[in-house]
């Protein structure tokens, strides 16, 4: 999120398209009920499927599962056309101004620079045009057809409310409504939240989606505002602080892009991550890059990082090519792996096409599963009859399964969606004897260090020179490590504008990532959450709930990265002469010498609004992307593609490109576009959803949600119902070209069948709660059913659009 | 007047016992003994937060015992924590059975291994399943870890065992988790973040 949950009460507009919070984050949805009570705020509703969520909307829209960029293009080209924008907000804040390279082209439906063969794009023509000082180039009356501003024009005119219609299938009085209210809060004092999730990400034009509510909340000046942003509705509890610490292979933790073949040395991988501004006089704060990486490294190898070693930058990794958990199973799939671990992770039940995980497991020497919970991966060995058809005979590989302890069992942050890291304390001892996850990795590192320090082996020097001063080793302590994380001084840090004050003392834990140095002499785990742990205490343990802006900033409740900022790009709330564009909601202000106001400042605090310091302070341009430049892998503007399972065997934006039909850029693994079913066979949409009762393919092991939800169901509408003489209640089999599942067909009013490009789509939705293990009613996997094939940016996989047929069992 | 939740509760039950006391007359002291306090009175009282979705509801758990040496506490009740400014006291249908979770039949107690070939688990004790996960990882990773790529450069990779880590596990655990891999050379790392 780029704000937080209590300040969906701020919003004018609640905007939620690709989630359905009513059902999936009850708790959080309550501050869009505030926001209608006490704003008089409109609540719109955009999904295939109208849910809780719709239910208590002022306006709801049907639309077609993934056409979502169709749809949000034809929003763009609404304000656009209308001049529903902010305009001195686009004019400064964004780069509408800035000149593309001339030699950046978009035909029927592909972008300048495509390599069929390779399915990716060659993007020289992607960026700006620049002068000879490196800065780029800009037009301020917006005039020039190179402009961004020009650009955006020409390439969403294509998405009028008929073409909108037509490839959504949502009626055009509908998507016209959807469009005022959006387009309402182009007024400064008015702002709308959008709140996204998982219908969003997964598709395989998932970023794309995102993309599109960027440009938006851009054109309407509501970034940065309290009760605007792009809130992300995240997965569990912690996925927001596992994806900052980066326990995935691109990144270190803090974002830090990872270390690739193609960084032989220190210099050159610091070279390319370090970006110069692009604009005259801006923070372009990721300049500080090596600061944060420099602290990174001396945390982990402490006084066996030095100048010498490149600060054991050979200690690292290098990345060779795709590493996600597509690939990860691909490579498994094709016998490459010879092991495998599951920390409290489910993927026979969560990964895309079970058969393909299924068998890709079968190929490993071992397998580990730390989990609390008996999970369906860890007895994919295992028959159950029809729904797990194995032969445990035939299956070689070895699995351990190792007892973890839950949440109640242990103490600790999370960090939610809006950022706000907070403590937990332990409650009980977990059962028999489990052990915390800390406890289980210290235990298999000591092991290993130990082995490698007696027999040796495969460069042992990572391993043994690793830090580890935890007062007890086999058992580091949640309070040392976050200490850890926080990083401290080595050496006194002065100020750089004057050497002879102390900034931090010696040995003392660092305030904020300002203190972070690139010559050794600061520690840090993970530079956002600096100041975490500071020389003051346990900041992520402060319990004041007291809110005196009454904007529910709570700074003074845990802590927020970065530096306990609860709202992102805040700056971007007032005016270029610094004052807020409402005054009745103010995040942040000028006051003559300083920002301030109810939120830590976004800017460099002593900046003067005449020295014109935009707010995007993380983006070298200063200002927010309309134009992404060549950051996304299919364009610098978001294109509708279909889902690789379509209904209608073409594009109806670019009936005649084949090439264009779906993300020309996305990964396809050989023998996945073989498993692509085609609407003759498969001729109804399917989309899986999550029930309010359920949570993943976790609570069914929990005895009063399988209570309350027992077993699978698949709900289609009342018109489909009758075409395949189904009555609610009988037993029905879904296909899709991977497989089938069998659920308890329930009929609803809630999903119609869509007119589209002049054909008549049903669409199918699947809970994804169940499976084989659990206190449900033993069923199927619904990911027996989904495609492997993932966004081109994010490999998540396409969960959300996929074809099937339907029949009775 | 500063009161936590349990002496509210201790002061209201005593409360209710004392006044209907005097109305019929009889002895407090006498009278005060016989009410049932509530049994969260007597609980331990752990703020936490519930592990499902990225709204992190606080939570307040309540478990009998005080946590002294040698008890085993259990948990009786798991209940939203007013004073979280996101939850303010509420939890949904997921979280309101939390404790059904904790307590799952499903839970795991030990560690345990399923043999190459075989159809059951058998249990083993931890030191058994950390050398014997360990010996696996050493030897894979002798056998293919790559100091260098064909190009010559070093890259010092561990790319055949994967790792998908929990996004239920806290951020120290989290930490550690992703220093430790790093530091052996695992690549195939990804999360729940992604799916």
């Amino acid at each position: 999120m780029t704000n937080h949950w209590v300040d969906i009460k701020n919003a004018d507009v609640v905007f939620v398209m690709g989630g359905n919070p009513a059902e999936a984050h009850p708790c959080g949805f309550k501050w869009v009920i505030e926001a209608k009570k006490n704003r008089k705020a409109k609540l719109v509703v955009v999904d295939p499927r109208f849910n809780r969520t719709a239910s208590v909307a002022d306006y709801y829209a049907p639309i077609r599962p993934g056409t979502d960029i169709a749809f949000l293009g034809g929003v763009i080209n609404y304000l656009l056309a209308n001049d529903k924008l902010h305009h001195d907000y686009v004019k400064a804040y964004t780069n509408a101004s800035f000149l593309i390279d001339e030699g950046f082209k978009f035909e029927d439906g592909i972008f300048s620079g495509y390599d069929e063969a390779k399915r990716a794009y060659g993007k020289d023509t992607w960026k700006y045009q620049f002068d000879k000082d490196g800065f780029a180039k800009v037009d301020e009356t917006l005039q020039d057809p190179n402009c961004v501003f020009q650009l955006l024009k020409k390439h969403y005119s294509r998405y009028t409310p008929e073409t909108v219609s037509k490839v959504c299938g949502t009626p055009k009085d509908a998507f016209l409504k959807v469009c005022e209210y959006i387009a309402s809060t182009a007024a400064p004092d008015r702002t709308m939240t959008n709140l996204y999730a998982l219908g969003w990400t997964e598709h395989t034009v998932g970023s794309q989606n995102i993309r599109c509510m960027a440009i938006i909340q851009l054109l309407l000046g509501n970034m940065g505002m309290a009760g605007g942003g792009i809130n992300a509705l995240r997965g569990h509890a912690n996925v927001q602080g596992i994806t900052d610490f980066a326990l995935y292979a691109q990144t270190l933790p803090g974002y830090l892009s990872a270390p690739t073949d193609a960084d032989p040395d220190r210099a050159t991988y610091l070279g390319k991550r370090t970006p110069k501004a692009l604009r005259p006089g801006q923070m372009n704060f990721p300049q500080n890059f090596p600061k944060w990486f420099t602290s990174l490294c001396k945390t982990w190898y402490g006084d066996n990082a030095t100048k010498d070693n490149d600060f054991a930058y050979d200690y690292l990794p290098k990345l060779s090519g795709a590493s996600d958990v597509l690939s990860i199973f691909n490579s498994m799939y094709e016998g490459k792996m010879t092991g495998f671990f599951c920390q409290g992770f489910n993927p026979l039940a969560s990964v895309a096409n079970k058969k393909k995980v299924g068998d890709a497991l079968a190929k490993l020497k071992y397998m580990v599963v730390i989990d609390p919970l008996a999970t369906d991966t860890s007895e994919f060995w295992k028959p159950y009859g029809e729904f797990n058809a194995v032969d445990p005979a035939q299956i070689p590989t070895e699995v351990f399964r190792l007892p973890a302890n839950l949440f109640a069992e242990h103490a600790g942050t999370f960090t939610n969606s809006g950022r706000v890291v907070q403590w937990r304390w332990k409650a009980v001892d977990g059962p028999g004897d489990s052990k915390d996850d800390t406890e289980i990795i210290a235990a298999l590192f000591l092991k290993l260090k130990e082995m490698y320090a007696k027999d040796g082996g495969a460069f042992p020097e990572p391993i043994q020179k690793l830090t580890w001063a935890y007062a007890q080793p086999a058992k580091p302590s949640p309070e040392e490590l976050l200490r850890e994380i926080n990083g401290k001084a080595l050496a006194d840090v002065l100020d750089p504008k004057d050497p002879t004050k102390v900034l931090v003392k010696a040995g003392d834990q660092l305030p904020s990532f300002a203190m972070l140095r690139d010559d050794g002499s600061t520690t840090c785990g993970n530079w956002i959450y600096c100041g975490v742990w500071s020389q003051a205490g346990n900041n992520s343990a402060r319990r004041d709930p007291s809110d005196p802006s009454g904007l529910g900033q709570t700074l003074n409740w845990g802590f927020a990265w970065p530096v306990n900022r609860r709202i992102l790009y805040n700056r971007a709330s007032a005016d270029l002469a610094g004052k807020p564009w409402d005054p009745k909601r103010p995040v942040l202000r000028w006051t003559g010498t300083a920002w301030g106001g109810n939120d830590v400042p976004d800017m460099r605090p002593d900046a003067k609004p005449e020295e014109n310091v935009m707010p995007f302070i993380m983006n070298p341009e200063g200002v927010g992307r309309l134009f992404s430049r060549e950051l996304m892998a299919e364009g610098p503007f978001p294109e509708h593609y279909e889902p690789f399972e379509t209904p209608l065997d073409k594009n109806p934006m670019h009936p005649n490109n084949p090439k264009a039909t779906s993300n020309p850029a996305a990964r396809v693994y050989k023998g996945d576009m073989e498993a692509f079913g085609k609407a003759k066979d498969f001729p109804y949409v399917a989309t899986t959803y999550r029930l309010t009762e359920h949570f993943h393919y976790w609570t069914k092991q929990s005895t009063i949600n399988a209570i309350m939800q027992p077993e699978q169901f698949v709900e289609i509408g009342e018109e489909l119902a009758q075409e395949k003489g189904i009555k609610a209640g009988d037993r029905v089999k879904v296909r899709s070209n991977r497989g089938f599942i069998r659920g308890v067909a329930v009929v609803t009013k809630r999903i119609k069948a869509l007119d589209v490009d002049g054909r008549k789509v049903h669409t199918v939705g699947i809970p994804t709660h169940f499976g084989f293990k659990g206190a449900t009613k033993p069923g199927f996997i619904t990911n027996t059913l989904t495609p492997f094939v993932g966004d081109a940016n994010t490999q998540t996989p396409e969960y959300k659009a996929f074809l099937v047929n339907i029949e009775k069992a | 007047m500063q009161m936590n939740r349990r002496q509210f509760f201790k002061i209201c039950s005593a409360g209710l016992g004392g006044s209907s006391i005097a109305v019929m007359g009889f002895s407090p002291t006498a009278a005060l003994a016989e009410v049932r306090t509530f049994k969260l009175a007597r609980a331990t009282e752990t703020r936490n937060i519930c592990p499902y979705c990225s709204v992190s509801c606080g939570v307040l758990i309540y478990s009998t015992g005080d946590k002294s040496k040698n008890s085993q506490g259990e948990i009786i009740h798991i209940e939203g924590d007013p004073d979280n400014p996101v939850n303010r006291g509420t939890l949904c249908p997921k979280g309101a059975g939390l404790r059904d979770m904790v307590q799952s039949a499903n839970r795991l107690k030990w560690p345990e291994v399923r043999e190459a070939g075989s159809n059951e688990w058998k249990r083993i004790s931890w030191n058994e399943a950390i050398e014997r996960i360990a010996k696996h990882m050493k030897a894979d990773r002798d056998k293919n870890f790559v100091a260098q790529n064909k190009d010559g450069v070093t890259v010092n990779r561990w790319p055949t065992t994967g790792f998908l880590a929990s996004s239920a596990a806290s951020n120290e655990a989290g930490y550690l988790t992703v220093k430790t891999l790093r530091a052996l050379g695992i690549t195939a790392l990804d999360t729940q973040a992604r799916i």
